[in-house]
This record gives C-alpha cells, structure tokens and sequence, in this order.
C-alpha cells in the first residue's frame, strides 16, 4: 500500500503581528515588529522590561465565560483552532476520524502561579476549581478536542520551544497511519509573566535591549543579544490527501514529511557542530522523497542568541551544500519575537502561506550580518520564490537538544 | 443577619451569570442548575464558594448535592442565615 499523503487544508492564529492569519501575514512581509515594552510594574524587578504580546487580546475573540475558565494559552488555542477549522471548512467529518495534536512548551504556567498567589493570600478555599483543568500542558488541546468533539486522539507532545513543530509532525504521523483523516495541530504559549522572564533572564536567553525593543529580536545580526519572549499560537488543520479532495476542500500544500533528531550535548545551549540539526534534515529529506535541490525556502529558528544562530547557520550549510545558495532563509522572531511552544506552528503557519503566495517573508534588525553566517538571508524586505515545484523546511529546537524540521512542499 | 429569599435570588442571580455566563433573567427558583441552567460541576463549586462569602453562610460539601434547584439554594441560604 503506498503511503498516505497529508495536505493542509486550514490555518489559524493569533499572534503578536494580528489576531489572524491574513493580518498576522500581512504584517510580517511588511516587516512590523510585534515587540512592545510592557507597562506591567513587575517590570522594574526584571532586567528586561519587553515582549511581544498578541495583538488582539483574547477578551475581544471570546465570550467573557470561555476566558475565565481557560489558561491563556488555551484561549489561544481555542481562537486559532476555530479560524483554522472554518477556514477549513468546517468540515464534515465522522468525530472518530478527527484528532487533535496542539502543543504547549511550559503549559499554563500563569494560572499556576497566579493561584499559587490566590492560595497564599486567600487560602485553599478560594482556588479555582479550574485550576488543575488551565495549568495541565495538554490543555490547550484538551479544550479544541473537546470544542471539536474529537475522538481519534488529542495529544501534546512537549520539547520546549520545538513543540509546535513536533505537535505538527506527529499530527503527520497519525494521518499517515490511519488513526485520523483530519486533525487539528499546532502550538501555542503565554508565558509573559514574571517568574518564566526572570527564569531565561537568569540563563542570559533574553535580550536586555530596553531602550529599543521593537529592535532588539535581531537573528544574524552582530549586535544580538539574546531572545524576546513572545506569546499567541499557530493551528494548522492536517487532512489525508483523497479525504480533502473528495470534499472539494481548497488545498494550501502537502506536508511531506519530517526528521526529528536529539543533540545529546547539553540541556540548553546548541551543539556548536550542529550534527544533531544536520541529520535532522537529512531525515525530513529523505522522509518526503526529496532532496537538497528541491529546497528553496526555510523558516529558520533563529531566536537571536549569540550561540543559537551561528550552530544553526553552520548546520544549514552544511546539511543544504551548495544548494543553500537557492535556499532563501527567514527568521521571522524577528518581528513575532520567540512563541516557544508556539513557535514552530505560527512558523509552519508562515511556511504555507510562503508556498502559497511564493514570497518569502523578511527578516529585519539586521543591520550588520554577522560574518559567520554563510546562508541566504532574506534581509528587511519580502523576496519572491520561483514559479514551479518547491520544498520548504520548518527547523525548530528545542531546550533539551530537540531537533525537529518539518517539509512542506507545493502541490 | 436574617435575609430574604428576594435577596439572596437576586445575589444567587448575579453569582451564576459571573460564574457561568448565563443571563440572570433566565435564572428562576424551580430551574434546575445541572440539566436548565447546564452549570457543570467545576462552576457549581465557584457558585458555592461566591456564595458563602457574599452571604456569610457555610455550605457543607455534603449539602451542596442536595441543592438541585435555585429554589433549594436559596432557601437553604436564607434558613442558614437565620
């Protein structure tokens, strides 16, 4: 039996660019930044006073009832599901062909400590009985299931901030193998609270440039100096190939495959020689049926840290050759600042619309290139991608020495 | 500090359409919580705790099972007032 093919058939999110996909897209070839000082006071006690929040908060996209009972990180599942699933369609599906897989790096860590405060101040009492329900990491996934009536399996895969890539990977694999015909995948994070900040303020991940924070996500640039925490999410809507046909649903791209690798070098920092992203690609190459030749755009992880985007720079030349020289590469934290668990959906999210629109998004702040890197950056404006046949990769990583690149390629 | 049932409906009216979003015109004495109002039981929890501190009552978890209605809620406030 040949394998099943998986296409993408919807896309929702809510990011720092927009509350949606087409302002989300439109913001980013324009080469906005969603980066903004916070005006929350726990900022003076940080050495970092920034972040990228979402663009439209999720009190003006639901019911005043949904909020209360749901972590921030599921409102924004919950948003971006349901932009994607009418996008889709809305289609009409037997519940036990239709899965879930929505991924969240942290989980929801601000109702935690939010009623860790209520527990302390108030006593035990007058602890949500939602607490458990908005603070469990399959939450967000939990709660687009159950709005769906999903029965085929709702999962949460979690590798830090390579997630949301992970959770699109293995809605992939479910597809595949015949447990679903649709399935609902993506990632999300809300983390901008004080405790997870001061936590990578602590590991020198942020960037402290609080003077100019709409500047200051820069990949590649000599200057960078760390990450900006951002915070939405991304939900692709995955279908089996002939399903999405026989109902006539509009088919953004297939989604041919993925390699997930691990470092097994350190709990944090990058492996220097890259090996582990190398093989990663190797494996997504050979799981879609391509190679090299075919890829000509990536949306890069690419945070902004010193470290971080020189390893993956390097691995990129060295797994792509001479090829990377077609390869036009994005890194779209630039302007959306890092989503963690959200990241490598909102960043499949720009993949498709690339191979949709054929336009590579920018990448801005560069104002130097660091000369370490030897890949083909697509630097503050847009840039078109060839008529025809074309592949593009999702790298993401995650802290633990996740690897995840997903392949995406037009149909 | 005796209450009266208007009182506490009223109270009750505003705690349920906090807690669980449904319009207080809606909310009358013979509605049943689980299956009229579809107050699920996590809500019915913070229905609870929202009213033994506006009204200063205790209601033992025990109790709460018995409460089906919003008429056997008020009443049961309005006698543990007395």
């Amino acid at each position: 039996m040949s394998q099943r093919r998986v296409v993408v058939t919807g896309l929702g999110a809510t990011t720092p660019l927009g509350g949606d996909v087409l302002t989300t897209w439109s913001a980013l070839l324009a080469g906005k930044s969603g980066v903004r000082t916070l005006t929350e006071e726990w900022t003076s006690l940080l050495p970092v006073s920034f972040a990228a929040r979402v663009a439209i908060e999720p009190s003006e996209q639901m019911e005043r009832v949904e909020i209360r009972r749901l972590d921030r990180s599921e409102q924004f599942a919950i948003i971006a599901s349901r932009e994607a699933w009418k996008d889709a369609g809305s289609p009409d599906i037997d519940k036990e062909r239709l899965g879930v897989v929505i991924a969240s790096g942290i989980g929801g860590v601000i109702t935690m400590l939010d009623q860790y405060d209520t527990l302390n101040n108030k006593g035990a009492r007058l602890v949500s009985p939602h607490t458990v329900p908005m603070l469990m990491p399959n939450g967000p996934a939990a709660n687009v299931g159950l709005e769906l009536q999903a029965k085929a399996g709702v999962h949460t895969p979690v590798s830090a901030c390579a997630s949301g890539a992970e959770a699109v990977g293995y809605a992939l694999e479910m597809i595949r193998s015949n447990r679903a015909d649709i399935i609902v995948s993506g990632g999300v994070e809300a983390a901008v609270h004080q405790l997870p900040m001061a936590g990578f303020a602590a590991m020198k991940a942020l960037s402290t440039r609080n003077d100019d924070p709409a500047r200051a996500s820069r990949p590649y640039d000599v200057d960078r100096d760390g990450f900006v925490l951002g915070e939405g999410g991304g939900v692709l809507v995955l279908e089996e190939y002939e399903h999405a046909k026989a109902r006539g649903a509009k088919i953004y791209c297939e989604i041919a495959g993925q390699g997930l690798t691990s470092d097994g070098y350190h709990i944090a920092a990058p492996d220097p020689d890259g090996a582990g992203v190398q093989r990663a690609i190797k494996f997504a190459l050979r799981d879609s049926n391509l190679s090299t030749k075919d890829i000509f755009h990536l949306n890069a992880h690419a945070t902004s840290t010193p470290a971080g985007d020189v390893a993956e720079a390097n691995a990129l030349r060295a797994a792509l050759g001479g090829d990377a020289d077609h390869v036009a590469v994005s890194a779209t934290k630039s302007m959306t600042g890092h989503l963690l668990g959200g990241a490598g959906a909102i960043e499949s999210v720009f993949l498709v619309k690339a191979i949709q629109d054929r336009m590579a998004p920018p990448t801005i702040n560069i104002d130097n290139l660091d000369p370490a890197v030897s890949i083909d950056v697509v630097r503050d404006k847009p840039r078109a991608l060839p008529t025809g046949d074309i592949a593009a990769l999702n790298d993401s990583f995650g802290f633990g020495g996740h690897n995840v690149v997903l392949v995406f390629k037009s149909l | 500090m005796a209450l009266s049932q208007a009182d506490v409906l009223a109270g009750l009216k505003e705690i349920v359409e906090e807690v669980a979003g449904i319009p207080a015109a809606s909310i009358e004495l013979g509605k049943n919580f689980t299956d009229d109002l579809e107050v699920d039981s996590l809500s019915m929890v913070e229905v609870v705790v929202a009213a033994e501190e506006r009204f200063g009552v205790k209601i033992p978890d025990e109790k709460v099972t018995d409460l089906v209605t919003v008429g056997d809620a008020v009443d049961f406030i309005v006698n543990a007032a007395k």
